[in-house]
């Protein structure tokens, strides 16, 4: 960095930024604050900001009434449950496609990623059906495998893209020395990808997490995750703003602290490696 | 320098990933192209008889689905031109040597990562609501008359909650992007003394180009299946004004049990997502090989 940098212009920008920032952060924000307030503060016009009566009894109450640990547990069910699954089909197959490509491996990945672009709508009716007939709506059973589906193309994708970095010389060498397969999976490779699959287990759980057409769908009560509990709050009888603000703060704030970790791994995930 | 047998093995590893996604897509298309075919209603069980293609007869002379589409189409160009244009000017303020960028960077992408449910329901209730939301404050505060968002423009206030969201994925992205420019290509135009504007047109826009493109063949993929958004604010209403081609085929499917019909539509929006797709499969497949 050896542009010169004038204070003004240090100035500007510093405060720009900020005010942008603080923009877009708000309503998460505000809907934090909310989530302190009386029901009553809530409501009240013109907003309070800052100085109204401090509480927690929201959290409490969402803890207590409306079966807030039933919906995390699902949701963790459904984020570790599906990234497991596609760790364990997908890392193979990454490696496969990594380390032994053939002259259709690049139209196996291609055709991969254009199985994610199929809009759900399009396979709605007859996921539903099927589940119905067999008893896999609104369980974790069947979610999972939908969210394990849903996800795989990204989880093949993403793992390719890292395992593509790791240098073949490092294999040859190891073969060279007698290494079998098995063992240069196990002492060569997997140290070297662990920062890899670790990023890819992320985004994972962010994407499981938040997934919000199949669960709204698929679940009423039993499997229902998170998603399908904030939905509740959209019922009329279901407006109470502070509730809401604090089952919602409770809701995204495991996946906010997860995603600030993984913002870089972010870009190459969600676009299939194409900007890195 | 692949052996005979490490070719083998690959094949056997990728096969289950290949073999399952494989019936994950063509088992329910098949089924959903089958229905579409079918006199198929769920309050009519077991009256299932084959129509040809009179359900996409239906479903494309329908007022609704013109209706669907238009909004689809609005709302996805909406939500592009927001997030493009937005995405741009915020990753050149991102780039700046702003104090404390990091935590900047947090509040910036922080959006990206609430469930949709979620900001759904705070944007329609603790920002929007036309009486003790904050924008209707703001409004008597500079002497505006409050609007009720989710009445007056509807389809409006969608297109808030999805930019809202998605402006932290192409700001994300184009930032990425934009710091992989070279560090001297921009001390060299500063020496010259280029004009900030001329640099950005010649220099940054060429640069970002490939980047841009990603994150609008992405978005519209994503954007083309708005769902949940209008699953818990309006439902579709008022009348169709918020209904989008995916929450069409849902209330087809799903509230009128017309399993037939929606299936027709289903299709639809497969194909219109295929238009889309086999632009981004190229650009990917492209960079693929470099």
């Amino acid at each position: 960095m050896a542009r010169r940098i004038t204070t003004t212009r240090r100035i500007t920008v510093t405060a720009g930024g900020w005010l942008a920032g603080f923009i877009i952060f708000f309503p998460i924000l505000w809907m934090v604050l909310t989530s302190f307030k009386t029901e009553l503060d809530a409501f009240s016009t013109p907003p309070q900001f800052l100085f109204f009566h401090w509480t927690t009894e929201n959290y409490a109450i969402v803890q207590h009434r409306s079966d807030y640990i039933h919906h995390a547990m699902n949701s963790i069910i459904l984020a570790v449950g599906s990234t497991v699954l596609g760790l364990a089909v997908g890392i193979p197959a990454a490696w496969a496609m990594a380390f032994a490509p053939t002259k259709r491996t690049r139209s196996t990945l291609l055709w991969m990623l254009s199985t994610k672009m199929m809009p759900p709508v399009g396979v709605l009716v007859p996921i539903y059906l099927i589940f119905r007939d067999t008893g896999l709506l609104d369980t974790h059973g069947g979610l999972i495998f939908v969210e394990f589906m849903a996800n795989l193309p990204i989880i093949v994708w993403m793992l390719y893209t890292y395992f593509k970095e790791i240098p073949k010389d490092i294999l040859e060498a190891a073969r060279m020395d007698g290494a079998t397969v098995g063992k240069e999976l196990v002492y060569v490779l997997t140290p070297m990808a662990i920062p890899g699959i670790a990023s890819t287990v992320l985004l994972n759980i962010i994407l499981a997490w938040n997934e919000a057409f199949w669960t709204l769908n698929l679940t009423t009560v039993k499997a229902a995750p998170l998603t399908v509990f904030i939905a509740s709050y959209s019922s009329p009888e279901g407006l109470f703003w502070a509730k809401l603000s604090a089952a919602s703060t409770l809701a995204i704030a495991p996946i906010m602290v997860l995603g600030w970790f993984s913002q870089k791994q972010l870009v190459r995930g969600l676009t299939f490696g194409a900007v890195k | 320098m692949a052996t005979q047998q490490t070719t083998t093995l690959g094949r056997i590893l990728s096969a289950p990933s290949i073999i399952l996604l494989f019936l994950w897509m063509i088992v329910p298309l098949a089924m959903t192209i089958w229905f579409s075919l079918l006199r198929y209603n769920l309050l009519d069980p077991g009256q299932e008889s084959f129509i040809g293609l009179l359900n996409y007869r239906y479903f494309l002379t329908d007022p609704a689905f013109f209706t669907a589409l238009a909004n689809t189409l609005i709302l996805v160009g909406a939500v592009l031109v927001i997030t493009v244009v937005g995405g741009v000017l915020l990753a050149l303020l991102m780039d700046q040597p702003i104090l404390g960028r990091g935590i900047v960077r947090l509040m910036v992408i922080a959006p990206f990562f609430v469930m949709p449910t979620v900001s759904a329901l705070v944007w329609k209730n603790l920002l929007m609501h036309p009486v003790s939301g904050l924008f209707a404050w703001i409004a008597t505060l500079i002497g505006v008359q409050p609007i009720d968002w989710f009445t007056n423009v509807p389809l409006f206030s969608i297109i808030l909650i999805v930019a809202w969201q998605w402006l932290p994925f192409a700001t994300l992205i184009l930032l990425t992007a934009l710091q992989s420019m070279d560090e001297e290509q921009k001390e060299a135009a500063e020496m010259d003394g280029t004009p900030a504007l001329s640099f950005f047109i010649y220099m940054t826009l060429p640069h970002l180009a490939r980047a841009i493109t990603v994150v609008i063949l992405i978005e519209t993929i994503f954007l083309l299946s708005v769902f949940a958004e209008i699953f818990v604010t309006t439902g579709g209403g008022p009348g169709l004004q918020t209904t989008n081609i995916a929450f069409l085929v849902y209330a087809q499917a799903l509230l009128q049990y017309d399993v037939g019909g929606a299936s027709a539509g289903g299709i639809v929006a497969v194909i219109l997502a295929n238009i889309v797709a086999i632009f981004l499969v190229r650009l990917i497949g492209k960079n693929l090989d470099a």
